[in-house]
């Protein structure tokens, strides 16, 4: 296993810390993020596929763990939604690494790419619009200053179902719901967390639009659900020998200092524009995947794209995920500072 | 973000930065060194719980130092009011419906 561990340089390290913070800044906003510009960072340094994966795991469980702890101070985590989610969650994983495992064996690495980038465009295009909607249609409205956020129509209709034997209530969400919706919702969120490692993109709008969590809540209440996946992503894969500490923990060292600064902007800042910065981040990293798309179809010789126009869409791809992380962190800032502003005024 | 009014937390924030400087000073020593970092990658008996309780102790003292730390630089959450009440909503939801 010796041969799996790189040498670090001081570039390596100063890169990880400056990932490391905003990603956790964007995720103790947000829930979630950074895992999808780590992990294709970490690999173009020279870290195996696998063990960049399992080492980003590894940061990612004390993360969102010590995210977890500092938003329930605020009132904000639903640990009981958090539990549930999880649990289908996990099935939803297991079979989403099934499905994986037989696209490569079929079509390959470069099938099992295409595979997960279409996902990342298809996905985030369609939830990322629907999110950016609804925060336009808030700041339309006027009601920006509301933190009683419109209880969506399919919420409504899925809180007024009764199942009997199926109900469960959860306080701090302030929804009671049959344990059969969320079922499929944690299931479509562990599938995405084992397709492009951000299940978040899912759970978070998931809980808000169909469940009828409040966004504060369900941002905090995806920390917990990280924490849980992420500790048994941790165990399988550091079973296999693949958890590379020292990545993981450099990338620790910052992104703790992003994750608490992340939670505290969340009391400052307007709950909408948790859906600002989880849309914004969505539609510029589906567009950062959908320039790759051509680069492996190439591969899988349906197109005849030079090595030139390749490495350049791959060098745009990965410039554009940077983008994304900073255009967040940016607007999560900026929502903080003229949060503390308005609130010096009122106090 | 709010302007801290207590007492700032320096004896908790100094404790745990040391303890956070201690694993950090122990990683950074040993950062190229694989025959010590190749124990964190073994597969025999519990080693594989060797990078688990790592994530754990380095956590609970770096992520402790980092809460302290955001307080002693005076950025703190705002205060927020107390949650309402979910449990009248909540059982006059399931009065009203079962």
């Amino acid at each position: 296993m010796e041969g799996m561990l790189i040498d670090l340089t001081w570039q390596n390290v100063t890169f990880l810390l400056i990932v490391g913070f905003i990603g956790g800044l964007v995720s103790g906003f947000i829930g979630s993020g950074g895992a999808f510009v780590l992990t294709p960072g970490m690999m173009s340094m020279g870290v195996p596929g696998l063990v960049a994966v399992a080492s980003n795991i590894c940061h990612k469980f004390p993360k969102a763990l010590v995210g977890a702890v500092k938003r329930n101070k605020y009132g904000q985590v639903d640990v009981k939604l958090g539990v549930f989610m999880a649990a289908t969650a996990a099935i939803g994983m297991w079979w989403g690494a099934g499905v994986q495992q037989g696209i490569k064996a079929t079509y390959g690495e470069a099938g099992s790419n295409l595979f997960v980038s279409m996902a990342f465009v298809v996905v985030l295009s369609i939830v990322g619009a629907f999110v950016l909607r609804d925060a336009m249609n808030i700041y339309r409205s006027g009601t920006t200053d509301s933190h009683d956020e419109e209880t969506s129509k399919l919420a409504k209709w899925v809180q007024s179902i009764e199942i009997p034997g199926t109900m469960v209530t959860f306080k701090v969400a302030k929804v009671r719901v049959s344990f059969l919706f969320i079922l499929p919702l944690g299931f479509a969120t562990g599938l995405l967390a084992s397709t492009i490692a951000v299940g978040g993109f899912v759970g978070v709008p998931g809980m808000m639009y169909v469940l009828g969590a409040n966004s504060l809540v369900a941002s905090a209440t995806e920390l917990v659900i990280a924490f849980i996946m992420g500790l048994g992503g941790t165990i399988k894969y550091a079973m296999g020998g693949f958890v590379d500490i020292r990545l993981a923990m450099i990338i620790l060292l910052a992104s703790l200092f992003g994750i608490q600064l992340g939670a505290i902007g969340t009391t400052f800042v307007k709950p909408y524009v948790i859906k600002v910065v989880m849309a914004t981040i969505m539609l510029i990293v589906a567009v950062s995947r959908a320039l790759v798309v051509p680069v492996y179809l190439t591969e899988l010789g349906r197109m005849g794209l030079d090595a030139g126009m390749q490495s350049l869409l791959k060098n745009a791809s990965f410039g554009m995920m940077l983008l994304a992380l900073a255009v967040g962190a940016f607007i999560i800032i900026g929502a903080m500072i003229r949060g503390h502003r308005e609130y010096a005024v009122t106090a | 973000m709010a302007t801290a009014t207590g007492t700032k937390p320096w004896g908790k924030f100094a404790l745990f930065g040391v303890a956070s400087a201690i694993c950090y000073g122990w990683l950074f020593l040993h950062l190229n060194d694989k025959e010590m970092m190749v124990l964190f990658t073994r597969k025999e008996g519990l080693f594989p719980l060797l990078p688990v309780i790592a994530a754990f102790v380095f956590s609970l003292f770096h992520g402790n130092f980092t809460g302290y730390f955001w307080d002693v630089v005076g950025i703190q959450a705002k205060a927020h009011k107390p949650q309402p009440v979910v449990e009248e909503i909540i059982d006059e939801a399931e009065g009203s419906e079962d």
